[in-house]
C-alpha cells in the first residue's frame, strides 16, 4: 500500500484497464485440468493465472500430525518465480507463509473434516502469473480443486478483493491499484451462510468507507460463484459424456440405467443448486 | 502442567462465556490490567516492555545505516521481526521462525507501516543511505493475545525512538535526536468463541475461540485487519467490532500518551 499519489489509477473515470469500479476482470475456471490430483482448477482472472491442485484424503505424513476425528486440512499458497515483473525467489517466503495460513483456516471452516479421520487433505495454490489479488485469485480457484476432487465441503467460498484508489471504492484490486492504490481488502466468504472466512485489510479507509466496499464485495459473490459452478458443471458433463462413451464401447446393454444417475447428478447442479445448497448447508 | 490445566479449562470457560462470564470476571469488552514501561533497554533507541496480564512483550527499535529502496530512494525503511521465545510458553520451541510468529509480526507491521507512524521520510541521510528502523518484538511470557500486546509493545518503543548522529561515515550512538511518531495507531484483537464475542483473549480463552479477528486504527481511520481461526464473522459482526476497536482506541491511547 504505496498511497503514492504520483501514479494515476483513474484516467477520464475509468481504472487503468478500462473497468469500471465496480467492474470484475474477466475470469475463466476449468476443473479437473491435472491428471495425478485428486481434484484440480486451472483459473485466470483478468492476467493472474492460477493453478490449484488437492491430493487426498490421503494417509498423513508426518504421522505425528494425524487427527483421529477429522482429516488434517494443509495448505500452500505460492507464487512461481516467473510470475512477476522482477525475478522472484522460488520457495516459500514470509508473505506466503502468512497467506497460505489464512486460506488454510478459511478452508477449515468449509471442509467437514469429520468424514475422513486420521487423513490429510492437501491444497496447493500455485500462482503461474500474478497481476494483483492473486491470494483471492487462488481461494476461489482452490475451492473448484476441492469440490472437483469430491471433497465435503458446507459451500464452496469465493474469493474476491475490495479496495481504495484515489478516494474511491473499487472491486478486484489489480497490480497497480494493489501497489500504488491506498488500501486493500481481500476476503473471502462462504455464499449460502454469508459468513465471512477470510479477511485483512491494510491502507487507510474511513469506517463509511469500509461499510461500502464490504458491500461491493457481497454485491460480487454470485458473479464469482457461477464461474465456479459452470466450470464443476462443464467437467461433470465431460466426464458423463465420457463414461457414456466407454460404456458404448464396451457394447454393454445396460448403458441407458448405468448413465443416468451421472447425468442426472449433473442435471441437479444445473437447476436448483443455489437452493440446496442453502437448504443442506447446515448453517 | 500449565497446558494441562488450560486443557481441562477448555469446557469451563466454554460454559463460562456462553452465559455471559469470564474466568477471570473481566466483561467482554474489558482488557486485562495493561503496563507500559518505556526506555527499558539501554543500548537500543527505542524499547518498551508491556503487560497486558500475564503476557509480556520486549520490543526494542535499533536504527542502522542501510540502503534505501529503490522505488523509495529518499525514505527511511522500517523492518519488524518477532520472537517468540520459548521462554514464554511450553508450545514455543527453537528453529526456524514459525507461522505463528510471521503472522504476529506481520500484523503489526502492516498496522504501523499503513498508519504512517513512522517518519520515514525525515530518516534520510544522504544519497543511498538512510536510517533503518528495526523493531524486534520479543514475547516474554505468554498468556495470549499476544498480538496487542506485542503492538502496543512496538508502538509504544517506537514513540520513545530517539535517532542517532551520522558523521564523517560513522554513526554516533551518543548524540540522539528524539523522533516520535506522526500518528499513534492502536490494536484490538478479540476472539469468537461459539456465538460470543469477547476482547484480549487469555490463553484459555483463545484454546477454545473458533476465530479470532484484529483490527489497528487510528482516529477515524482503519488501517488493517487479520481475520484469524477456522470460524467466521457476519459482515454485521465484522462492521461492530471496527466500531467497537474505535471505542478501545480512547483507553489504549490515553495509556500511550501518558509516557
Amino acid at each position: 500500500m504505496g498511497g503514492n499519489s504520483d501514479v494515476p489509477l483513474i484516467v477520464n473515470g475509468k481504472r487503468l484497464d478500462g473497468r469500471k469500479m465496480d467492474e470484475l476482470r474477466p475470469i475463466t475456471i476449468e476443473a479437473g485440468v491435472l491428471n495425478r490430483a485428486t481434484g484440480s482448477a486451472y483459473l485466470t482472472w483478468g492476467k493472474n493465472k492460477v493453478l490449484a491442485a488437492v491430493y487426498g484424503p490421503r494417509e498423513v505424513f508426518p504421522k505425528h500430525e494425524t487427527n483421529l476425528y477429522g482429516s488434517v486440512v494443509r495448505c500452500r499458497y505460492m507464487m512461481a518465480p516467473f510470475s512477476t515483473e522482477e525475478h522472484g525467489r522460488a520457495g516459500p517466503n514470509r508473505r506466503s507463509r502468512e497467506i497460505s495460513k489464512v486460506m488454510r483456516e478459511a478452508f477449515e471452516n468449509i471442509i467437514i473434516k469429520e468424514v475422513y479421520p486420521k487423513t490429510a487433505i492437501d491444497i496447493y495454490v500455485d500462482i503461474l502469473e500474478g497481476q494483483g489479488s492473486t491470494r483471492v485469485a487462488g481461494l476461489t480457484a482452490a475451492a473448484v480443486a476441492l469440490a472437483n476432487a469430491g471433497i465435503p465441503m458446507k459451500d464452496i467460498p469465493i474469493g474476491v478483493s475490495v479496495g481504495k484508489i484515489e478516494n474511491q471504492i473499487a472491486v478486484d484490486m489489480m497490480k497497480e491499484e494493489d501497489n500504488f492504490g491506498q488500501a486493500d481488502i481481500p476476503l473471502a466468504i462462504a455464499p449460502a451462510s454469508g459468513e465471512i472466512i477470510l479477511l485483512q485489510m491494510d491502507g487507510k479507509m474511513t469506517r463509511e468507507e469500509f461499510v461500502y466496499a464490504l458491500d461491493l464485495a457481497y454485491a460480487k459473490v454470485d458473479e464469482i460463484r457461477e464461474k465456479q459452478i459452470n466450470a464443476l458443471r462443464e467437467f461433470f458433463k465431460k466426464s458423463s459424456a465420457a463414461v457414456e462413451n466407454e460404456q458404448d464401447n464396451s457394447g454393454l446393454n445396460t448403458i441407458e440405467q448405468q448413465s443416468e444417475p451421472i447425468q442426472q447428478s449433473s442435471e441437479e447442479s444445473d437447476a436448483g443448486n443455489e437452493a440446496s445448497r442453502n437448504e443442506d448447508s447446515g448453517y | 502442567m500449565v497446558m494441562v490445566i488450560d486443557e481441562l479449562k477448555k469446557d469451563a470457560i466454554r460454559e463460562l462465556i456462553k452465559n455471559g462470564k469470564r474466568d477471570d470476571e473481566r466483561g467482554f469488552s474489558d482488557y486485562r490490567e495493561i503496563s507500559i514501561k518505556t526506555n527499558v533497554i539501554s543500548a537500543a533507541e527505542g524499547s518498551a516492555d508491556v503487560r497486558i496480564g500475564k503476557s509480556r512483550v520486549i520490543a526494542g527499535v535499533k536504527l542502522e545505516v542501510v540502503e534505501p529502496f529503490l522505488d523509495r530512494p529518499t525514505e527511511g525503511t522500517l523492518t519488524v521481526n518477532a520472537d517468540l521465545l520459548p521462554t514464554a510458553h511450553e508450545t514455543f520451541e527453537e528453529g526456524p521462525p514459525s507461522e505463528e510468529s510471521i503472522e504476529l509480526a506481520r500484523v503489526v507491521d502492516r498496522g504501523i507501516r499503513a498508519a504512517e507512524a513512522v517518519d520515514l521520510k525525515s530518516l534520510f541521510i544522504e544519497e543511498g543511505k538512510v536510517w533503518g528502523v528495526f523493531v524486534d518484538i520479543y514475547t516474554i511470557d505468554h498468556d495470549g493475545n499476544l498480538l496487542d500486546t506485542a503492538a502496543l509493545a512496538a508502538v509504544a518503543a517506537l514513540q520513545t525512538m530517539k535517532v542517532p548522529e551520522y558523521k564523517d561515515g560513522k554513526i554516533v550512538r551518543e548524540n540522539l535526536t528524539p523522533k516520535p511518531l506522526i500518528t499513534i495507531p492502536t490494536q484490538c484483537t478479540f476472539a469468537k468463541i461459539g456465538k460470543e464475542i469477547i476482547i484480549d483473549p487469555t490463553y484459555a480463552e483463545e484454546l477454545v475461540a473458533d476465530a479470532r479477528i484484529t483490527y489497528c486504527v487510528g482516529d477515524n481511520m482503519l488501517y488493517a485487519i487479520q481475520k484469524a481461526g477456522s470460524g467466521s464473522f457476519s459482515k454485521e459482526e465484522i462492521i461492530s467490532l471496527l466500531d467497537k476497536s474505535f471505542e478501545q482506541r480512547k483507553y489504549l491511547l490515553s495509556l500511550l500518551n501518558k509516557l
